[in-house]
């Protein structure tokens, strides 16, 4: 007996295709020369995957459909040298078809093996995309109506390195064995008749005359050879993190004082693209230039080019266990959108201060309302960090300076006019 | 340096934390509220892959961690949904990888940038049968440092999926966090089986926990199945050992899954305070408010989800008044907690599209 095999016989019905499929297996694998332990079999589900036990190699019984992808995650994760091989079933191969795509197109190093009987062979004999037109399945008495999924071409479309197709009629182990022997992604199609249902909704049919009717000729496919997708890991090289530690951020150092006594929430609204979270970031920096504790978050739909962008900004001589803004002490408004945005809030507003630039209309609000000329005084791009300065100057609660200093000090320099900002007044 | 304060976000936090652990493969497929996780890991871990999909994802993930490596994602519902089939396999093959769960408002793809904590009864049953899955629970930036090393240990050690849930605004926000504050995290040592063979990969020995070895190894074949089993990892009906197996899996989760919880208890309290991730900072505000008016108050933040641990009904059974916050419309930590019939001494607080308040906290622990 075979050193792949734990026992000779085989859990397939009598005249299934499955039994010539796993002798041609282990006869490529004879023939290539690799020891069991060089070789994990990745099964789906179906009959095939029942066969993990009479294997003596390393076994994985996945999912249905899935078993490509299972199976490319460790080949990618292996050394070199390994023979990954997945058996898989027409049902499976319908199911996991992005699966086949897409590991065929990053060529990761494994051999599928799609047992192709036509059919659902464990659940009743239901058509899959590989049944070809006007073969006839439990729930299809007339015949399926569509024409199959050409799978060999769908594959090598997408990068496939070998692609074969066989009828599973006695020995194809030479097929096998040159798709086992090249680094890369290969596959090959075994063509099958189920003897339950196949052969019993089909009588008479033979399974070459119907491979030539359906169109799936029997051939092999190949493309020059083209890098393997593997992981550094599976090379044996050592890994570490890559670039710098993410906390290797620059510390903000605290080169200012804030008369601020307790907590100050601002929400800037405007455009996106008109650097409002940016300007809410600066702002962030600066309280922290003057040792205040801050949170800073963003608020903008999920196209983040168009539309609103809002930030709301939380100032504290505490730690800032809670982060939400219910009723701001500063709303800043720069844009229509982010009016828009804020309508609602702006009209329940009790108490604090509306900055609005001058060229939008005002809402009715208990707020204090303050109109500056953001927009025509800074341009659109900078009206964000302008209104900033302007209600840092205006409150108080922070030294407008710490806001130039930050953009000073930071990559921003080159491309924020801070010093004209700054002389707008 | 005397300062190291810098501006930052749970996000970041959470990347380094884990790469520091020793998590060197990230598989990420983008999706708000999580991409900023995917986006930081794709600078930082050693190898980052990004899948075309959330199946693929999990699949890769499985395939790498049976090969040996420690695999982590993140994502958030609609991406989850697609990975809990994947999630079950792991779970039964016994591999040990990392999901963080970046909650958003549902249901379906709701609102992508708003956050929520509207998924922890999904992942109560998230494994057919009902057994447990570790989730452990981000509640602060500290949290978003030490937990993904702790999952990650936790993974290993039980060799296991492990969630790690959190939220949009827990990872997104940014916040002033000094640095020197963060103690050195320690790489999660993995040990691998190197006794004779044959290797059976779900024999635990007297342990619950069977020891590792990786596909394709040299020296002795591994089997993994996603269906009921034997020891072996060969495809059992309902036998007598597939079934102990099976049951294993859940014993093993409920035995060491860590138990970790902030308590912070107060003399004269009549009230406990209850909360977990986002709706912990609200938590923490109503508890200092609360102190600072001389109103005693005791406060609970659940780190450990699931499984339940015994000490949280021991607590609560303490007081004669406990309110529960969290960000969703049903009290689901409450459910998970008491079932449908939540005794009358508990009070719920919850919102929806908008974070819990700290004033409705305090207004309800004064209502008693």
């Amino acid at each position: 007996m075979s050193i792949f095999l734990t026992r000779p016989d085989l859990p397939f019905c009598k005249g299934c295709g499955h039994h010539h499929v796993v002798r041609s297996t282990v006869k490529a694998l004879e023939e290539i020369g690799v020891r069991p332990t060089d070789v994990i079999l990745v099964t789906d589900i179906g009959c095939h995957g029942i066969v993990d036990g009479n294997f003596a190699t390393h076994t994985v019984h996945g999912l249905h459909g899935r078993s490509v992808a299972l199976a490319a995650g460790i080949a990618m994760g292996l050394p070199p040298g390994k023979k990954v091989i997945v058996y898989i079933g027409d049902g499976g191969a319908t199911l996991g078809l992005q699966h086949l795509l897409e590991a065929a197109r990053m060529n990761v190093d494994l051999t599928v093996v799609v047992h192709n009987n036509m059919l659902y062979g464990m659940t009743g004999g239901q058509p899959s995309s590989l049944t070809p037109r006007g073969f006839r399945t439990g729930i299809t008495p007339d015949g399926v109506s569509l024409p199959h999924h050409d799978l060999c071409r769908l594959v090598y479309d997408a990068g496939a390195a070998y692609v074969a197709r066989v009828l599973g009629l006695g020995d194809f182990s030479e097929t096998l064995r040159q798709a086992l022997e090249i680094e890369g992604f290969t596959l090959v199609e075994v063509l099958e008749l189920c003897t339950s249902y196949g052969v019993k909704w089909n009588p008479g049919l033979r399974l070459k005359a119907l491979a030539e009717e359906a169109g799936y000729t029997p051939g092999v496919w190949t493309r020059p050879p083209r890098p393997v997708f593997r992981l550094p890991a599976g090379s044996g090289e050592p890994l570490s993190p890559r670039g710098e530690g993410l906390l290797d951020l620059p510390p903000v150092e605290v080169w200012f004082s804030s008369p601020l006594e307790e907590r100050w929430t601002m929400i800037l609204s405007g455009s996106a693209g008109e650097g409002i979270q940016q300007a809410a970031e600066i702002l962030a920096r600066a309280a922290m230039a003057a040792g205040l504790h801050v949170t800073k978050k963003g608020s903008y739909p999920v196209t983040v080019g168009v539309g609103f962008s809002t930030a709301e900004v939380i100032l504290s001589r505490s730690p800032i266990f809670y982060h939400g803004v219910h009723e701001p002490d500063a709303l800043v408004i720069t844009s229509m959108d982010g009016l828009r945005n804020q309508w609602d809030r702006i009209e329940r507003m009790t108490r604090g201060v509306l900055w609005v630039d001058a060229s939008l209309p005002v809402p009715e609000t208990g707020a204090e309302i303050r109109v500056r000329d953001f927009r025509g005084r800074a341009g659109a791009r900078y009206a964000a960090l302008y209104a900033i300065w302007t209600v840092l100057r205006e409150t108080g609660v922070l030294p407008p300076e710490a806001l130039l200093e930050v953009v000073r000090g930071s990559p921003l320099a080159d491309r924020i006019p801070v010093d004209r900002l700054a002389s707008l007044g | 340096m005397d300062s190291c304060r810098v501006l930052l976000d749970g996000s970041r936090l959470i990347v380094e934390s884990c790469v520091r652990a020793g998590a060197h493969v990230y598989v990420g497929y983008p999706i708000t509220p999580a991409s900023l996780i995917f986006s930081y890991a794709s600078r930082r871990f050693p190898i980052a892959l990004p899948a075309p999909d959330e199946i693929t994802a999990l699949q890769w993930m499985a395939g790498l961690s049976a090969a040996g490596h420690l695999p982590v994602t993140a994502t958030s519902f609609p991406g989850f949904a697609l990975m809990v089939e994947s999630i079950n396999m792991a779970y039964m093959m016994e591999l040990p990888m990392l999901i963080i769960f970046v909650q958003r408002l549902g249901p379906s793809t709701g609102t992508a940038t708003a956050g929520a904590q509207g998924d922890l009864l999904l992942l109560d049953g998230l494994i057919s049968g009902g057994y447990p899955l570790p989730v452990l629970c981000i509640s602060d930036l500290m949290d978003c440092w030490l937990l993904p090393s702790i999952a990650l240990r936790t993974a290993v050690e039980l060799r296991t999926p492990v969630v790690l849930l959190s939220s949009k605004e827990m990872v997104m926000t940014q916040a002033s966090f000094d640095l020197r504050q963060l103690p050195a995290i320690e790489p999660v040592h993995r040990a691998f089986y190197q006794g004779p063979g044959p290797y059976r990969s779900y024999d635990p020995g007297d342990g619950l926990v069977p020891p590792f070895l990786p596909v394709g190894n040299d020296r002795h074949i591994v089997r993994l199945n996603a269906s009921t089993h034997d020891r072996s990892g060969l495809l059992q009906h309902t036998g007598e050992e597939a079934m102990a197996n099976t049951h294993r899996l859940g014993e093993k989760v409920e035995a060491l899954t860590p138990v970790l919880y902030h308590l912070d208890e107060q003399d004269g309290a009549q009230t406990l305070v209850v909360s977990y991730d986002i709706t912990s900072g609200a938590a923490r505000e109503a508890v200092r408010i609360l102190r600072s008016r001389e109103i005693p108050v005791s406060l609970l933040l659940a780190r450990t989800l699931l499984p339940i641990p015994a000490i949280y009904y021991e607590v609560i059974d303490r007081y004669p008044r406990v309110v529960i916050a969290e960000e969703n419309a049903q009290g689901q930590f409450a459910r998970l907690l008491f079932g449908r019939r939540i005794p009358s001494k508990i009070r719920l607080i919850g919102a929806v599209g908008r974070m819990v308040r700290p004033e409705e906290i305090v207004r309800e622990v004064l209502a008693g």
